[in-house]
């Protein structure tokens, strides 16, 4: 089988414990809660962290607590997540996320800060070390050409987190503690759209929670594009949020999945929406807005111009759950599964 | 037999169901013993080369390696056909793909032999690189073999059975349609393990994750130079084999010649990618039928041409050519028939045999083009299958010899249960049904190495205890060839099946059986059990007779007793009569032994496709698509199978559960896909995603509800009557699949997996007006050796081809040397 690489393994009590030990080495010290993105990764020697910062006997991170909204720690498991309440009635959008997030074994280790540090992914990139050798390498890992577009400047690997796209919908922050304190970032400003430098925090930060505002009047929904019912990561994804008013649309967000190394908010596909009843060509027109913006490239599974059309659809039956319409045929057949 | 049945025909909990459910199985990578060692391989990371150099010596100077090997240890080469022996355990002189093993470092640990591996220097000088078999067939040179047909192709082959022109030139229709089936894998759930030991008296013991023992003892025999009575192979259970775990492996050859040299244990489990790259899954497929048909629907000649990519080495291949043109005339009468296939080499891992081995392919273009017909002619396409269906106790075109067949029950029942005439185009738009059939073999008529020596032997111990043991070479890999084994000795001699203990897949301890592959176990396996077993059942009813003066005819062995029939109060216990046997003859043990019956086909190829009996299968599957999107799913299918008997209906009811499974799979998203990086960057050939995420197999949610039946046409040739169900029941789904795609929206995809981007491509070229199709558009010219002519049996034809003697002396003259497969001695 293919083996880890030796590491040390530390196991703070603490968020601030955490932070200070990875301030000590932070080129070679990486954090690890479920494992269930980082272990495989190292075993592909994607990544070799020579010290490994445990975060589950960090009492504080593994609490969902009531807040403006809801506080949610980084180390909560989907599966804990999925189950809660609060979340499922007040979030629909979010529990449909998580829940089809892998597997029930996954989502039992994996936890919701993992999910939004997701590594991105790349069918030239999530390969063993000698299947790399096999093509000299890429660019985000010991190579020099972007294999997806070998012109491109950035490396091209995909945003493929779940729950990221969504959390942004739902206009979420979260909190990140370093040695030198703790600050408070809108996960719009939390990633970035670039396939090695993809998210904003800096190397000695710990997310600590995830905070989402009341949800009171807000809909929310999240259709998801994958081969099977289970396992696979998305190749494209639509999360929407919406206030209405009747049909009347007060404020809406909507956040494309898998479509980029970040997740892309359809800020022109919102604008058009807002103020507007949400009938059928209103959201046509949305979603072919939407689906501009999005830029799927030929590094995940399906074709890329059948995935860019799939947005299109995605969008469309997103917006027309949180209108209220009866889904559940639909999402049984494109998930397999009722969420 | 006398009596009703006990054990046949029962739904019973298999013999290795408890040690599978609560892990106690020991596979090979369960294994471990004092002093082991691990192995692991360096691969090629190239695709086509010269290996110029290999330097091992910063890898043999790590601490904790033990022994770095190269291609220099290994100068004997094997294979699993006679005429391709075409494998060396590592690379001599050249890589052929990406994942071509070239050296290997045995350690104390698999990570320091990891390590170790990393530090081996190769440097390589690059060759042509082969991606697909249109440039292989256009390039010759330089040639990925020095063996092979010519250039690079490995085998070409043409048959013709009747005069096919003529048949196509007086049918009212003929039909020419270019199909393309993509190559797919095994993923066997275990990744192939192995253990090599030097037993205390210096001999070797190979424990392996395979399924064909007797071949692999063949092989190391030859690799190793040694003799083969002083090897030993162990077949641990396997985790799943299904066709890719058939072939000798360089893995195995490997460890042996270490635990030689180093007189300590060694162990190799390979890791999922590695398992990728053995493959030996389906061949990718280019195939061209030409059907002529009368107006009323009768096929008047079929002219079939198939092209295979098979990959880096040969493997089966040459069997699998002849398989995508063997079976066509066992499912339906047709009267002239010629085939033509060519497989050539490229820079990929190697095909073999994955479960239906080589007619799927085939299976999916003639019935999708049946449903095509069925269209043209406004016939109901389960209608016009009926009116076509092989005649039983006949001798096909090809000289194959039906048996029974229950396939038009098959048709009548799934077309029943299926609501078939309610739906069959008179769905609602988006979803459809589609319907399609199949036939296998149960068991290859003729062995791998020709010889007249039986297929499978059973011996039998029985002794004082009362239990009974049962040793046969056969190898367990999950189909549950154990419990058929116990099944059979128990129904024969009135015991129950707990009471039998099977000893199986070891060559030292048990008579050698061919192994798991073709089908074969039940019926071969199944057939010596009977023998021994009533041989066993003479001996104990001929001394119970004497003893108890009761005349032996009238000896029931029931409910582990033996008595009188006509006083079931007289007689003993099985293991009373066991001890009077004993008592009497000494020590009782017995054999049973199979050979399948000899073929009419005398040809040179028609070793390919005889079997002592031909499973059928029909099965119908509902679709929903979406006309926007190309989405598509599969809620229901409905199979029915001719099983001959069903020995045990629970294990046949989950090797058709599981074929539906694959051929699903197979259907909408198993590819073994290859990428290229821009030609003026790179050279690279690699597999796109050698791993169990990014290869796509279905989950649980993604299967479909499935109704089975079972159809019971008893072969006289089959153990209680029984046929195969390991392969036959996948053949049907794919085809199904697609004719029900068009139902839904009607758009031919004329190839697999049918995936929504080729469904939304067809819808779209239908909307403008263009064929609405997703398929190959053409096959290609080959140069086809010539012609074989045989007539067949209704012209007067004696099974020989009437051209061969001619062909094969001047062959001989031109080549020197005559190719052995095929050839009849």
């Amino acid at each position: 089988m293919m083996r880890l690489p030796d590491f040390r393994y530390r196991a703070p009590r603490t968020v601030e414990d955490a932070a200070a030990w990875l301030a000590e080495e932070p080129a070679t010290a990486m954090l690890v809660a479920g494992g269930t993105d980082l272990l495989p990764n190292m075993k592909r020697r994607q990544q070799t962290p020579t010290t490994l910062i445990g975060l589950r006997s960090v009492a504080t991170l593994g609490e969902i607590a009531n807040g403006d909204g809801l506080s949610i720690g980084a180390g909560v498991t989907l599966s804990q997540l999925i189950n809660d309440p609060r979340v499922r009635a007040g979030y629909p959008g979010l529990y449909q996320a998580a829940a089809q997030v892998a597997t029930p074994h996954l989502r039992n280790m994996g936890t919701i800060g993992g999910n939004l540090c997701l590594d991105t992914r790349c069918t030239y990139y999530d390969q063993n070390y000698e299947w790399r050798k096999s093509i000299d390498f890429c660019m985000k890992k010991d190579g020099a050409t972007c294999w997806v577009a070998t012109s491109s400047p950035k490396c091209l690997a995909v945003s493929s987190s779940d729950t990221a796209p969504m959390l942004q919908a739902l206009a979420a922050t979260v909190t990140l503690v370093s040695a030198s304190g703790r600050r408070v970032v809108p996960l719009s400003d939390f990633f970035a759209n670039d396939g090695m430098q993809y998210l904003t925090k800096l190397p000695g930060e710990v997310m600590a929670s995830v905070s989402l505002p009341d949800a009171d009047g807000w809909r929310s929904a999240y259709w998801k594009l994958r081969r099977r019912g289970a396992f696979d990561f998305p190749v494209a994804a639509a999360a929407v949020a919406a206030r209405l008013d009747g049909r009347r649309v007060d404020d809406v967000r909507i956040v494309l999945g898998a479509v980029a190394s970040r997740p892309l908010a359809a800020t022109k596909a919102e604008a058009l929406l807002k103020g507007q009843s949400l009938d059928d060509e209103v959201i046509a027109m949305a979603a072919k807005a939407a689906a501009e913006i999005a830029k799927p490239m030929d590094n995940t599974d399906f074709e890329l111009v059948w995935r860019k059309k799939m947005v299109h659809s995605l969008v469309t039956y997103a917006l027309q759950e949180v209108r209220g319409d009866d889904m559940r045929e639909r999402r049984v057949r494109i998930a397999r599964q009722l969420l | 037999m006398t009596g009703a049945r006990k054990v046949v025909g029962q739904p019973r909990r298999r013999v290795d169901g408890r040690a599978k459910v609560t892990g106690q199985t020991r596979f090979a990578d369960d294994i471990m013993l004092p002093r082991m060692l691990h192995c692991r391989l360096l691969r090629s990371t190239v695709p086509h080369a010269r290996i110029v150099r290999i330097d091992t010596a910063k890898a043999a100077a790590l601490e904790g390696v033990h022994l770095v090997l190269t291609g220099e240890s290994f100068p004997i080469a094997y294979g699993i056909l006679p005429v391709s022996h075409d494998e060396h355990a590592l690379c001599t002189d050249k890589v052929r793909f990406v994942g071509d093993p070239v050296a290997a470092v045995i350690a104390r640990d698999e990570t320091t032999a990891e390590q170790a591996v990393n530090l081996i220097e190769v440097e390589y000088e690059a060759l042509r690189t082969y991606a697909t078999p249109l440039e292989s067939l256009a390039h010759p040179e330089p040639r990925i073999h020095d063996y092979g047909d010519h250039g690079n192709v490995h085998k070409a082959v043409s048959l013709q059975f009747g005069d096919v022109d003529a048949a196509l030139g007086d049918a009212d229709h003929v039909f020419d349609d270019v199909f393309f089936f993509e190559g797919n894998t095994h993923l066997p759930l275990e990744q192939h393990a192995s253990v090599a030991v030097k037993d205390p008296d210096g001999k070797l013991v190979l424990y392996s994750s395979t399924q064909t023992p007797h071949y692999l003892h063949r092989a190391l025999a030859k690799a190793l130079a040694m003799p083969a009575a002083h090897i030993r192979v162990i077949a641990t259970p396997n985790g799943g084999g299904f066709g890719g775990k058939s072939d000798p492996f360089n893995h195995e050859v490997v460890v042996a010649k270490a635990a030689l040299i180093l007189d300590r244990p060694v162990k190799i489990c390979l890791n999922r990618e590695e398992v990728f790259y053995c493959h030996r899954g389906r061949h990718p497929v280019l195939m061209r039928f030409r059907t002529g048909v009368t107006s009323d629907g009768k096929i008047t000649g079929l002219d079939l041409q198939t092209l295979l990519d098979g990959g880096a080495y040969g493997s089966y291949g040459v069997a699998s050519t002849f398989y995508t043109g063997a079976l066509q005339t066992v499912t339906y009468d047709i009267p002239k028939y010629r085939f033509r296939g060519c497989r050539v080499f490229t820079n990929k891992p190697p095909c073999g045999p994955k479960r239906g081995h080589g007619t799927p392919q085939s299976r999916f273009g003639q019935e999708v083009q049946l449903d095509k017909i069925a269209e043209r002619l406004q016939k109901d396409p389960a209608e016009l299958r009926l009116g076509i269906v092989a005649p039983p106790d006949s001798l096909t075109a090809n000289y194959l010899r039906i048996g029974t067949i229950g396939l038009a029950d098959c048709i009548r029942k799934v077309v029943q249960r299926s609501d078939w005439t309610q739906k069959f185009r008179k769905l609602p738009l988006g979803r459809g049904v589609g319907l399609a059939c199949s036939s296998y073999l149960s068991g290859a008529g003729m062995p791998i190495n020709w010889n007249d020596l039986p297929h499978s032997g059973v011996q039998l111990k029985l002794d004082r205890s009362g239990g009974v043991t049962a040793f046969c070479g056969a190898t367990e890999i999950g189909q549950g060839s154990d419990d058929v084994l116990v099944a059979m000795v128990a129904e024969v001699l009135g015991i129950d099946p707990f009471d039998v203990r099977a000893v199986t897949g070891d060559t030292d301890l048990t008579p050698v059986d061919l192994g798991s592959y073709s089908s074969r176990v039940t019926l071969m396996m199944g057939n010596a059990a009977i023998q021994a077993a009533e041989r066993a059942r003479e001996i104990l009813a001929t001394a119970v007779s004497a003893k108890l003066e009761i005349p032996k005819d009238r000896l029931v062995f029931a409910d582990r007793r033996v008595f009188d029939s006509q006083d079931p109060e007289k007689g003993v216990t099985f293991q009373e009569a066991v001890i009077i046997a004993e008592t009497k003859v000494g020590t009782i043990g017995t054999t049973g032994s199979y050979k399948p019956p000899k073929s009419p086909a005398l040809f040179k190829g028609g070793g390919v496709g005889p079997s002592p009996t031909y499973s059928y299968t029909a099965a119908v599957v509902e679709v929903e698509v979406d006309p926007e999107t190309g989405w598509i799913a599969v809620p229901r299918v409905w199979i029915a199978h001719d099983i001959g008997c069903a020995l045990n209906p629970t294990l046949v009811r989950g090797q058709v559960e599981g074929s539906v499974y694959m051929g699903i799979g197979e259907a909408l998203m198993e590819e073994q896909a290859f990428r290229r990086l821009p030609a003026r960057l790179s050279n690279a050939l690699v597999h796109k995603f050698p791993s169990m995420l990014e290869y796509k197999s279905p989950t649980s949610l993604d299967m479909p509800e499935i109704f089975t039946d079972l159809i019971e046409h008893p072969d006289p040739n089959g153990p209680f009557g029984a046929k195969e169900v390991g392969q036959g029941p996948l053949l049907p789904i794919m085809p199904a699949v697609a004719n029900a795609v068009y139902d839904a929206v009607g758009v031919r995809v004329d190839q697999v997996p049918i995936t929504p981007e080729k469904i939304l491509r067809a819808l779209q070229a239908k909307a403008d007006g263009k064929p609405a199709r997703s398929g190959p558009a053409s096959f290609p010219d080959i140069a086809w050796p010539e012609t074989l002519h045989v007539r067949p049996p209704w012209e007067g034809g004696d099974g020989r081809a009437s051209n061969e003697p001619e062909r094969k002396s001047r062959r001989k003259a031109e080549a020197g040397v005559e190719a052995k497969v095929g050839a009849r001695s």
